[in-house]
């Protein structure tokens, strides 16, 4: 059959489609987390880079045959619920007392 | 139909998912449909997981990610009634998109440069495994005879070398618990806002 002749040539789905795939995800969620002033999408943009930090990590876990690399994904996913939670605790009492306030409001501390 | 065939169709799905996902959280307008595409963005994550034979850590980005964080997301927009749209056309400083993007382009290049130069190491290590059937054999050759062997190994591996991390992690929930309870109370006096 002349599909699997083909799929012969071209192997497997490499870890390295994972990577480069994973590498698209952070740059898609660093670009949000940099041009957006909303600080809820911020939020979930920093969730899009905790993801594809995710995703590189069970490549390299099973490619190299490694399950701490999972191990690793699993505390990666406590400590971004963890953050989370902060995270809109902190913005829920700010946008308690300032409704509507973007990231660029918030320059109280500045010098 | 054999099994490569099918690995390149729920690679490419999912990371189409994924991307098209992603892409509608920063350009959506309004937050409500940007959690949606954060949704879609995590069950393709959950799908590449499930390809990679990580079922557990499949199971628990559904549930942790799609079934609790996005709710929490979906709660506070809710909440503060930020749910309306807003205009994305505004640019308040003018040069910062085209430096975001520079940024963004460039990270990516680098990454997937050093990727691609390093793709023989990581490519020819194990091509293709553990990408086959559920549980069967495991990568450094343990005998795992059940369907649930990457639960065994992950537990195994979690309560036997990581076990101190796994106890502060706990100790990092409550804190986090507590934090969030005081930082977002209506406190009764004046004076005792902080």
């Amino acid at each position: 059959m002349a599909q699997t002749g083909s799929c012969d040539v071209i192997a497997a789905v490499e870890p390295t489609w994972y990577l480069i795939v994973s590498s698209l995800l952070f740059g898609i969620g660093a670009f949000g987390l940099l041009v957006r002033r909303n600080p809820l999408v911020m939020f979930m943009c920093i969730e899009l880079m905790l993801n594809a930090a995710n995703l590189t990590f069970v490549a390299l876990a099973t490619s190299l045959g490694d399950i701490n690399g999972q191990t690793a994904v699993f505390f990666v996913m406590v400590v971004a619920a963890a953050e989370v939670v902060v995270g809109l605790g902190i913005l829920v009492s700010i946008l308690r007392r300032r409704p509507g306030a973007t990231a660029d409001d918030l320059a109280e501390l500045k010098g | 139909m054999n099994t490569t065939f099918l690995e390149y169709v729920v690679f490419f799905v999912a990371s189409l998912m994924m991307l098209g996902g992603a892409i509608g959280v920063i350009l959506f307008k309004n937050p409500v449909h940007a959690a949606l595409g954060l949704v879609l963005t995590l069950f393709g994550v959950a799908v590449q997981f499930v390809a990679q034979e990580a079922h557990f850590l499949a199971a628990v980005q559904v549930i942790v990610y799609a079934g609790a964080i996005v709710v929490l997301f979906l709660f506070v927009i809710m909440l503060l009634g930020v749910d309306r749209a807003v205009d994305l056309s505004i640019e308040p400083i003018s040069i910062q998109r085209p430096l975001a993007a520079v940024m963004t382009v460039g990270l990516v290049g680098l990454v997937s440069a050093a990727v691609i130069k390093a793709g023989d190491a990581i490519g020819t290590l194990n091509p293709g495994l553990g990408l086959d059937v559920a549980g069967e054999t495991t990568a450094d050759g343990q005998n795992i005879v059940s369907n649930d062997g990457n639960i065994q190994q992950l537990a195994r591996n979690l309560y036997n070398d990581h076990v101190l991390a796994f106890q502060l992690t706990s100790v990092l929930l409550i804190v986090a618990v507590v934090g969030t309870v005081l930082l977002t109370r209506k406190w009764p006096k004046q004076g005792a806002a902080t």
